[in-house]
């Protein structure tokens, strides 16, 4: 319906992937930009790139388990190290000396597999939270990634042990090595280029299932449970099946980006998976917008990206940053704006970017009248 | 040392030894997990900040009583000072305009103000570890109150003075607590507040200064926890917020909203760690270095699989 954006006349117009046309465009002008910046930005920052569209997986897992079904989950630090260690064991070439466990087996079974371990831990974790509601939930995940820590830290057949860690999967694929420097259709791609690219064919697949999962009769159980879970029971919904579900699926997703974060940096440092990795996942889901697709990709980028972009504030100020930032280094700011960003998209804009969207396009809608 | 003319078979004195360390560790958890469960029964707030109080107080009074020279007494009391307003300023400015909106948000709110305080004070304490002083010579600074600095040797059981400090103070705290909450009318206001916030704002109760005083309560407790988790050889660096994220299991294993039950959720988590410590790498090596470190949650997950409430905790029973 042209014009009228907000007008539906058929229920599959309504629950369309991309129900106007704007989305459409939009969706087509972000896609582009994706492809095209690998091209121009330089290595550190596509090292950055890759690593957000990777943990857009993840913060898209998290969104489906705390955003729609409304199980907050401070345990995802967990499930990305049980993927990463998954895929590390799976995936990793076996070397000489050495008493890792590595299969060596292809990409298509390591990835798909280390999200299928990190789904099983969700299952078996679920029946936890089944009995649990609410605060208590929050509590027991913190608890897991404690224990996920401790686990880490001391199997070291798996994860090399305390400062020594391990490498992560090789990403060969059908015998192509991702993590090598290429070329695809006369396209010369450096190795970084190819894990990008490698990345956000998974990120939009992945992406795609979320949002047909979202709104179908799955999405919908999932945020009945969310806004009153008890009344959902009432009507038919079987709490039991769709809370682990949560689970199971915000793990799968989980797993899948743990096995693809460090590829790009090549090592796997089993003090990684802590609690503050799940925070940082906690507040791409809030500041992208909780219950929303694009919201967790933005807020993955968002996050992801931070750190860049406060060092180029920094460098770009006109006082010398050297005097100022004296004892205060760039790690300490991105974890300070990290709380900062987190209290005031709570307390001031709920919905996060996806929030601010929305009245971005309600001011335009009406323009130049404000309603 | 002082020496007591016992003997003791080795395991028991063992056995003692931990149990005594146990105790001392179930005293600083037991202050945390109150100051928990007052902020939550007041407030609806699960308070993630905790760490973040706990080690700004254990930093104050460092700073306050060596840097300074204030003396260890009054260093600790204006930390303590300190810390609780730091608290009711945290209610004050981020957590009131969260009243009423879910709680999942609000304690997520927590973790971020968690996050940025402890980088500043982290990074005022920086790598070193910090000494936080000790009571002067003589004990409490007061004639006819002899305080041995030395541990006692009770039969082969070392008892530092630091933990039998350490668990009368936290006796005392929770006995004045108890006293507070049941006896007094702001206690009382306090539990009106906990059962029912607008029923006790419809009765001319000052709701908002009973969450203020909630969180001067958790964050003076907090305070007195790091000075405790500081004193002696343990020193101050930034791992010691830790302690304040041990406490949450004593919380759940209580019951989040009991106050009996962070107690003994304190003394079940203090002793389960401590047992562990001495007896883990005898007896189950293959659980890895450390694992006292993480006994506090595995103890949690398997009380809440029986108790989904916790041991104390009041079942949720809501309507549609």
């Amino acid at each position: 319906m042209r014009g009228r954006p907000g007008l539906f006349t058929r229920y599959e117009d309504a629950s369309a992937i991309l129900p106007s046309g704007t989305q459409k465009v939009w969706l087509g002008i972000g896609l582009a930009v994706l492809v095209i910046a690998p091209f121009i930005v330089d290595r550190a920052t596509l090292i950055l790139l890759a690593t957000a569209v990777v943990a857009a997986v993840g913060a898209i897992g998290l969104n489906l388990v705390t955003g729609y079904a409304g199980q907050v989950s401070l345990g995802h630090a967990f499930f990305l190290g049980v993927g990463a260690y998954s895929a590390a064991a799976i995936g990793g070439q076996p070397e000489e000396g050495k008493e890792l466990i590595a299969l060596g087996l292809d990409l298509w079974i390591s990835l798909p597999l280390a999200g299928l371990i990190a789904a099983l831990c969700g299952i078996v974790v679920a029946p936890v939270a089944l009995r649990l509601r609410g605060l208590y939930l929050a509590l027991v995940t913190l608890g897991l990634v404690f224990l996920g820590e401790h686990i880490f830290r001391n199997w070291t057949q798996l994860t090399g042990g305390q400062g020594v860690g391990r490498e992560p999967a090789t990403l060969s694929l059908f015998g192509y090595r991702f993590d090598l420097d290429g070329s695809v259709l006369g396209i010369d791609l450096i190795r970084e280029q190819q894990i990008y690219f490698l990345a956000l064919v998974v990120m939009v697949v992945m992406a795609l299932l979320a949002k047909n999962l979202v709104r179908s009769r799955v999405g919908r159980a999932f945020a009945a449970v969310r806004d009153r879970d008890i009344a959902a029971e009432v009507m038919g919904v079987n709490l039991t099946k769709y809370k682990v579900l949560a689970f199971a699926v915000s793990s799968f997703y989980a797993g899948v980006a743990g096995a693809l974060l460090y590829t790009v940096t090549g090592f796997l440092d089993p003090n990684a998976f802590n609690l503050f990795l799940s925070i940082a996942y906690i507040a791409m889901v809030v500041i992208g917008g909780a219950a929303s697709i694009a919201g967790s990709i933005a807020g993955a980028f968002f996050i992801t990206l931070l750190p860049e972009v406060i060092e180029n504030v920094i460098h770009a100020l006109p006082i010398d940053a050297e005097t100022l930032f004296t004892s205060i280094s760039t790690a300490q700011i991105e974890r300070i704006l990290f709380g900062v960003l987190i209290i005031v998209f709570l307390i001031f804009e709920p919905l996060g970017l996806y929030g601010i969207w929305i009245r971005i396009r309600n001011y335009w809608k009406a323009f130049p009248f404000s309603y | 040392m002082i020496e007591l003319a016992v003997t003791l078979p080795q395991s028991l004195t063992r056995f003692l030894q931990a149990t005594v360390e146990g105790l001392s560790l179930a005293a600083i958890y037991a202050l945390l997990a109150l100051g928990f469960v007052i902020i939550y029964k007041s407030t609806q707030v699960l308070n993630f900040a905790q760490p973040a109080l706990l080690i700004f107080g254990a930093y104050m009074a460092s700073y306050l009583s060596i840097t300074w020279g204030w003396g260890f007494w009054i260093g600790v009391l204006v930390a303590i000072a300190l810390t609780a307003g730091l608290g009711a300023g945290l209610e004050r400015v981020a957590m009131r305009p969260m009243v009423g909106k879910p709680v999942f948000a609000a304690a997520i709110l927590t973790l971020g103000l968690d996050i940025g305080i402890r980088v500043f004070v982290n990074d005022l304490i920086g790598v070193n570890v910090r000494a936080i002083g000790d009571p002067p010579e003589g004990g409490f600074g007061a004639p006819g109150l002899p305080w041995p600095q030395l541990p006692w040797n009770w039969g082969g059981v070392i008892i530092q003075p630091r933990s039998v400090v350490m668990v009368i103070t936290t006796g005392v705290l929770v006995m004045a607590l108890l006293y507070f909450f049941r006896r007094s009318r702001f206690g009382l206001a306090m539990r009106a507040t906990a059962i029912d916030q607008e029923v006790a704002l419809a009765q001319g109760i000052n709701v908002g200064g009973v969450f203020s005083m909630a969180w001067i309560l958790g964050g003076a407790m907090a305070a007195v926890a790091g000075v405790f988790g500081a004193t002696a050889f343990a020193g101050l660096s930034a791992s010691n917020a830790i302690a304040a994220l041990k406490a949450l299991p004593a919380v759940v294993v209580g019951g989040l909203d009991s106050i009996n039950g962070a107690v003994v959720g304190a003394l079940i988590i203090g002793l389960a760690e401590a047992y562990t410590a001495t007896y883990q790498a005898q007896y189950a090596p293959w659980l890895g270095s450390n694992f006292s470190q993480v006994v506090p949650y595995v103890v949690m997950l398997l009380v809440l699989l029986v108790r989904p409430y916790g041991l104390f905790g009041t079942e949720e029973v809501e309507r549609v």
